[in-house]
């Protein structure tokens, strides 16, 4: 059955980043319908581990997105939606085996500090009163009180139930249909076109095709992420603990693998740990080297989680732009085509700032961050042709 | 330690293609999780329970002493007590990676030229309200009691689901002593009749079955059901009722059965997950091979029950094919399978496929389910979290299990995934396990584990 419907931005994407999206047009007044080919958080919202991280950025604008969608998301949590998405102000914890990696901490948080971040030093012999089962002898560390955590599939399905947006799941963009001035005039679908204005790519891993779907380029490629879940077990780890070199990972452009343990509870009682990163493209086939180096580093950090059994393991893709920053707002090349995509590991702490830029930019308001570094036409060296 | 071919599973099909191999000149290594082989269908009371006829309660024990005599008289190197969490393809073939029972703590490592997948199945129940009181056990769980362990279940029980399993269940029990108030078959007889020329190999064992529950009078039930299960602490009875011709409960057709025991079975499901993780290519929910039994991962084979539902019988002709090939494969050449497990696999391979349209589930199993039935035990997720998740935008099962948690625990899923599918509206999909079973991140963390012993 074929169907038009008329609306004032088409989201497509259902994972967190198009649900924010989509509850903060909504709640600018836009008539907004949410479309993907899957089912809600079906790509990399549904592999993710629910991270809001201020500690692992270095000062820049994704440091102030992510400070800007923190604040968001304790708004929201605070009206109602945290126990439904188990949000949990859980804080950080980072700590550093050398006295080398130590001082490399200090030197970051003196300068996450004056962008606004919370860091507090943790000496060596306080880090077992924020965490009782660390390994000992570690050269220090660094709490970090404004990383929370929230379910990344339940943020996902509970923010599109707050925005009321309508949502079509099930449903392929096969084209972004543009009128003869070049400017967007909906979304093609395998059931049908919805007619609208303005369209947001908010396809995550996949936002590549969807921008080569409305005639541009945009370089979304897949970093593959491993994530080992546990056995449930009783509260032992309370904060989100990671190795200090998790932050040079993070930034890191090699291909090659790379495995830094960030390791954290859930209110349902496994134990998450994360996280490898590596550019093996969208192969999904298990890699025991990947999640050997990641019980490695987790067993490093908590001893006692050698005896513990990992249930199971998956992998995710995340979306990533060559300079690690996503992709943020109107595009120059095609008038009424937006993106909210490329957040690498971060798109589930950075959906709700990219959801209000974004909201921000499509009723005309000043964005709360300038959106400059985030310009989806940034990678184009010359010119496109409009198509 | 290394071998050419490694079998795991020692149950009808690993047994079969292990002797295959061996008797042609290959080193086998045959591993299995249990204490001693023989699998579910071929179960073995323990040895200090002294058993003086165990072989009153199985059928085949000819085979299964040829079998067994086999395996002695053979050079294959039987490795009881391994779980196999993870088959890794390496460079030069496989490595095969297992944990040493019962703890399952110390890792082994077994590298093979070749793997041969005869991982079996797992029984399928469906849940109803009240499935989870003590007193309702599995179709098979039943069986494995009386088969294992020579203890009843209980004193009197109903036999409840569909599928062949239920009847030898029933007259086991029955022959045990139990008395059986009655066997509920949710298939309509005619469904089988229509399916008794594809049937015929398998008449003389359903005669056989037929003469047990009238020998015993136990009470047949056809197109019936269990709607609830009752009791506080523990089973009490169970309410059953007639199902329509479009498989609706027919109103006004409950009657209460008094009973301690209920043996509910619904079916089986083919293991992949091992073949899963190598990347062989599924079927359906079963491994999908070609004429000789390969997969389509080159130096894997599958057989038996892992490759669709079939019988023991089934599972030792393909199980001889797969041992065959595999033998073609590591020698160069070898001699072919005996042209009777060529013929047996056709026509079992055709009366599985009329059993399995035979014994579908009941098509509207599912609105039985009150909101507070729960569907997955090891989350404790109930079938109206299940109904939210579906209101939420899911409409998989994958999607359920996110914003659930079902499937997430102990079972990954094994128990619950058809009962998620079912009510999604869904067909069941196979399940990613990468870990066939949960593994000790001390064991995933060492780089080198020990070589096993050899």
């Amino acid at each position: 059955m074929s169907e038009s419907l008329t609306c004032d931005v088409v989201v497509v994407g259902a994972g967190v980043v198009g649900a924010a999206t989509a509850l903060y047009t909504a709640r600018a007044g836009l008539d907004t319908v949410v479309v993907d080919r899957g089912p809600v958080a079906g790509g990399t919202t549904g592999a993710g581990e629910g991270n809001l991280l201020v500690s692992d950025k270095e000062p820049g604008p994704e440091l102030e997105l992510a400070l800007l969608s923190a604040r968001l998301w304790a708004a929201l949590a605070r009206e109602g939606l945290g126990e439904a998405v188990e949000y949990e102000a859980k804080g950080g914890v980072v700590v550093a085996g050398t006295d080398r990696a130590l001082a490399g901490l200090e030197k970051l948080a003196a300068e996450q500090r004056a962008a606004g971040v919370e860091a507090a030093p943790v000496p060596p012999d306080r880090l077992t009163d924020l965490e009782p089962y660390l390994t000992p002898g570690l050269a220090g560390g660094m709490h970090y009180p404004q990383d929370a955590q929230v379910m990344p599939a339940l943020a996902a399905a509970h923010l599109l139930r707050a925005s009321k947006a309508g949502v079509l799941t099930g449903r392929e963009v096969t084209e972004v249909l543009r009128g003869p001035d070049g400017a967007v005039r909906g979304v093609r679908t395998g059931r049908g076109d919805l007619y609208a204005p303005a369209v947001v790519n908010a396809a995550g891993t996949w936002g590549g095709e969807v921008a080569a779907r409305a005639g541009v380029s945009l370089p979304v490629l897949p970093r593959r992420g491993f994530v080992l879940v546990t056995e449930p077990l009783p509260p032992r780890i309370r904060h989100k603990v990671y190795a200090a070199d998790y932050v040079a990972d993070v930034a890191s452009d090699s291909a090659a693998l790379q495995t830094s343990p960030v390791v954290e509870g859930t209110p349902a009682g496994p134990v998450l740990i994360g996280a490898s990163r590596e550019r093996v493209g969208f192969d999904r086939s298990l890699s025991l080297p990947a999640v050997r180096a990641l019980a490695a580093g987790a067993t490093g950090l908590f001893p006692f989680l050698a005896g513990v059994r990992a249930m199971r393991t998956y992998a995710g893709f995340r979306p990533y732009l060559p300079d690690h920053l996503p992709a943020i707002g109107p595009d120059p090349r095609v008038p009424g085509l937006f993106h909210a995509c490329g957040h690498e590991g971060a798109g589930i702490g950075l959906a709700t700032g990219t959801g209000r830029l974004i909201a921000q930019a499509l009723t005309g308001h000043t964005p709360d961050l300038d959106l400059g570094p985030f310009r989806p036409d940034r990678f184009t060296r010359f010119t496109e042709e409009a198509v | 330690m290394r071998t050419d071919l490694a079998v795991i599973g020692a149950g009808p099909a690993g047994l079969a293609a292990a002797l295959a191999a061996s008797a042609r000149g290959v080193r086998v290594t045959l591993l299995d999780a249990a204490t001693q082989p023989g699998g579910q269908f071929y179960r073995q009371p323990g040895a200090g329970l002294g058993a003086a006829r165990p072989e009153a309660l199985h059928h085949g024990w000819r085979t299964w002493e040829r079998l067994r005599d086999g395996l002695a008289a053979s050079a294959v190197r039987v490795l009881t007590d391994h779980h196999v969490w993870c088959v890794e393809r390496t460079p030069d073939g496989f490595t095969v990676h297992a944990l040493l029972g019962p703890e399952q703590e110390e890792p082994v490592e077994v590298h093979a030229r070749a793997v041969l997948l005869a991982t079996g199945g797992y029984e399928q129940v469906l849940p109803f309200p009240g499935w989870t009181l003590p007193g309702v056990v599995s179709a098979g769980g039943a069986q494995a009691m009386l088969k294992g362990g020579l203890v009843v279940p209980g004193r009197r029980a109903v036999v409840a689901g569909t599928g062949p399993l239920l009847l030898p269940v029933a007259t086991g029990l029955a022959a045990a002593g139990v008395e059986v108030a009655a066997l509920v078959e949710s298939t309509a007889p005619l469904r089988l009749a229509r399916q008794a020329p594809a049937l015929a190999g398998k008449l003389a064992e359903g005669v056989g079955h037929a003469a047990g529950l009238l020998r015993h009078r136990v009470p047949v039930l056809t197109r019936h059901t269990v709607v609830r299960a009752h009791g506080e602490d523990r089973l009490t009875g169970v309410t059953v009722a007639a199902l329509d011709a479009d498989g609706h409960v027919r109103p006004g057709t409950e009657r209460h059965l008094p009973c301690d025991t209920l043996a509910a079975g619904h079916g089986m499901l083919p293991h992949t997950d091992l073949a899963e993780s190598l990347g062989c290519r599924l079927d359906g929910l079963a491994v999908d091979v070609d004429t000789e039994q390969r997969t389509d991962v080159p130096g894997v084979w599958a057989a038996g029950e892992a490759t669709g539902i079939g019988g023991a019988a089934l599972s030792l002709a393909e199980g001889h094919i797969a041992g065959c090939s595999a033998t073609a494969h590591l020698h160069g050449t070898a001699r072919g399978p005996a042209p009777a497990a060529l013929k047996a696999r056709t026509a079992l391979r055709r009366s599985a496929a009329a059993l399995d349209s035979a014994y579908a589930l009941p098509a509207y199993w599912s609105e039985q389910l009150t909101d507070d039935t729960v569907v997955c035990r090891c989350e404790e997720v109930t079938a109206g979290s299940v109904r939210e998740a579906l209101d939420l935008g899911a409409g998989d099962e994958r999607t359920v299990k996110l914003l659930t948690r079902a499937g997430m625990g102990w079972c990954q899923g094994r128990m619950c995934s058809t009962a998620v599918a079912g009510l999604a509206g869904c067909a069941p999909t196979p399940a990613k396990r990468p870990f066939a079973r949960p593994v000790p991140l001390g064991v995933l963390a060492r780089h080198h584990p020990q070589e096993g012993l050899s």
